[in-house]
């Protein structure tokens, strides 16, 4: 294929390079090393059929695999469970790590435990691997059978993307968050916009923001189509993992004379919080264009908006103050430590208070298995990443998907409400 | 190879969560029973119409959202024999080629639902019976061309225990 062999290199370019001990140019494919892989509960009993498809006895390198329980956890039916004693004999048989029940949502786990770090190359059997993007990790969503041929040989091919590259300047107004960024990005690059290429995110705007806002942005990299959402890394980064990787790892930045498919400019001084509305994610406006809507059920978390800095952001507003009557709020924090942090500071203290429902770390009701699945002609509003008709577990409910802020005021109100009212 | 079948016309961004819903697909690893809810929430009745060796015609974006390869297993176990679309999202693309569903990216915009089509999937050339239109396919990488051939990416990691892109595929 024609490349740019001698410009400069972007940082997809640079990690599946590295990975694969070639020059790589974007539209060339390569077989690359794996640093580490991840399968949940809704993925991994078929990756694991799959693996024993493939005749495997033995997984290349089993201390770089974690199967995580989160999707449906803890188990609402008999069927589901012996899909999860599935994972936990496979685990055991090869010597995984396996978080359970109670562990959090995947990607956070991956990122508690700094199995990604700056540099690495990571694929998830979830489409949001794509998060660890914001931590400089070149990751992305697979399928079950790509990971089991991960496990068995510890590599896989990639063909390697193009590059569009955003930049997100100025200063977020109070009341707007990272979440509404990414709401406005997908809005305006559409649910196909970036299909098969990587996206390269920074700025002004993005270096200001903390890391779990930046993992906010970057999780909603695959709602553009896009299979990976990277940032630099800087000081912000860096202090995340101190103390916590338990190997070296070497950061990847873009060469000044990379080379881009796009280029697009953000200024978001003056950005309003933004909603998606049903049933696309694409499908988005600012909040004023959907206030007064009325809510039957609110979430907050998800490998969207689950961390510390998003509970943090819908306590101020529910603080002292309670959910309104006919309204349930869902509050699942991203895992275990993020729960022993906000608990450490409060946090579920003001959720329980205001009335909201705390429930143990994991998916909660995103994906539509158990623990608030809402009623016929309800809406909902969440910090999720997908409104998808049905996706809830209810193709006749409706659901609106916001920043934390944007979802505790809602609750509060009991429709859609703008949280700068709040700020 | 020529094949043949009805084609089931849907839109653009038919995602994941459509094909195959997530309140159905975490129970059970059981395909056939799977694929009796295909496109249910977007299209009730598809699973009782669709016939062995249907084709699904979409617009773009088609298998967006989730990576569930119980997408295209839920596909294959319905009867459909691949899915015409202007383009794919990633993951989809690859566990449909992965599973040894054909995914065609081809121009689809002409074709309709009901029309009769004929498939040579060597040349990559859609034959539209009803309508008298012929429209090809944009070529798969040889990677994918090379685990379609085993059969799928079960069949091809158990025959060579790796991933290869040289010329022999060994």
């Amino acid at each position: 294929m024609e490349g740019n062999s001698g410009v400069g290199k972007t940082i997809s370019e640079k990690i599946l390079g590295a990975h694969s001990g070639s020059e790589t140019t974007a539209g060339e494919i390569v077989i690359a090393e794996l640093d580490y892989m991840m399968a949940q509960d809704g993925t991994a009993p078929l990756a694991i059929r799959s693996f024993e498809g493939m005749e495997g006895n033995a997984v290349a390198r089993p201390e770089r695999v974690a199967l995580c329980i989160d999707h449906n956890a803890p188990s609402p039916l008999r069927s589901v469970s012996e899909l999860h004693a599935i994972m936990r004999e496979f685990a055991m048989k090869y010597g995984l790590e396996l978080n359970d029940v109670g562990e959090g949502v995947c990607h956070q786990v991956m990122l508690d435990k700094a199995h990604v770090v700056p540099g690495s190359l990571v694929i998830g059997a979830d489409s949001h691997t794509c998060t660890y993007g914001a931590v400089n990790a070149f990751a992305t969503g697979v399928g079950s059978t790509d990971m089991a041929a991960g496990m068995l040989s510890g590599s896989l091919w990639f063909r390697v993307p193009e590059t569009i590259k955003v930049t997100v300047g100025g200063t977020l107004p109070a009341g707007v968050f990272a979440k509404d960024i990414a709401l406005m990005m997908v809005g305006d690059i559409t649910a196909d916009g970036a299909t098969y290429m990587a996206l390269e995110i920074g700025g002004e705007a993005i270096s200001g923001l903390d890391l779990d806002g930046r993992l906010a942005i970057s999780n909603l990299a695959v709602e553009m189509g896009a299979k990976a959402g990277l940032m630099e890394a800087d000081e912000k980064t860096l202090e995340f993992f101190e103390g916590r990787a338990g190997r070296e790892f070497e950061p990847v930045s873009p060469d000044p004379d990379a080379v881009y498919a796009r280029e697009i400019e953000y200024d978001v001084s003056e950005l309003e919080p933004q909603v998606a509305r049903p049933h696309t994610v694409d499908n988005v406006t600012a909040v004023g264009q959907v206030e007064g809507t009325p809510v039957s059920e609110g979430l907050i978390g998800t490998c969207t908006n689950g961390r510390l800095a998003d509970l943090r952001a819908a306590a101020e507003i529910l603080k002292g103050r309670k959910v309104a009557p006919g309204v349930r709020l869902i509050v699942a924090p991203a895992s275990r430590e993020v729960m022993l942090k906000a608990l450490a500071e409060g946090l579920i203290e003001v959720f329980t208070e205001a009335g909201g429902a705390v429930m143990c770390p994991g998916c909660a009701s995103c994906v539509g298995t158990h623990q608030g699945i809402p009623g016929d002609g309800e809406n909902v509003i969440s910090t999720a990443n997908r409104n998808f008709k049905g996706r809830m577990g209810n193709p006749e409910a409706f659901i609106y998907l916001a920043s934390p802020a944007t979802v505790a005021a809602s609750c509060v109100e009991g429709k859609i409400a703008d949280p700068r009212r709040y700020a | 190879m020529v094949i043949r079948g009805r084609a089931h016309r849907f839109g653009d961004d038919i995602n994941t969560d459509y094909i195959i819903s997530g309140r159905h697909k975490f129970k059970t690893l059981d395909m056939d029973e799977l694929a009796c809810h295909v496109m249910e929430d977007l299209d009730p009745g598809f699973y009782e119409r669709c016939q062995e060796g249907d084709f699904i015609v979409a617009g773009k974006n088609f298998g967006c959202g989730s990576s569930r390869e119980q997408a295209p297993l839920a596909l294959k176990h319905a009867g459909v024999a691949g899915v015409l679309a202007e383009s794919f999202a990633r993951i989809y693309f690859r566990n449909s080629i992965n599973n040894g569903l054909l995914a065609l990216v081809c121009d689809t915009s002409q074709i309709k639902d009901g029309d009769e089509l004929e498939i040579d999937v060597e040349e990559g050339i859609i034959r539209d019976m009803t309508f008298g239109l012929e429209v090809k396919s944009s070529p798969l990488p040889k990677v994918m061309l090379d685990i379609l051939e085993e059969g799928g990416l079960v069949e091809y990691m158990k025959k060579h225990g790796r991933l290869s892109l040289e010329p022999d595929g060994a």
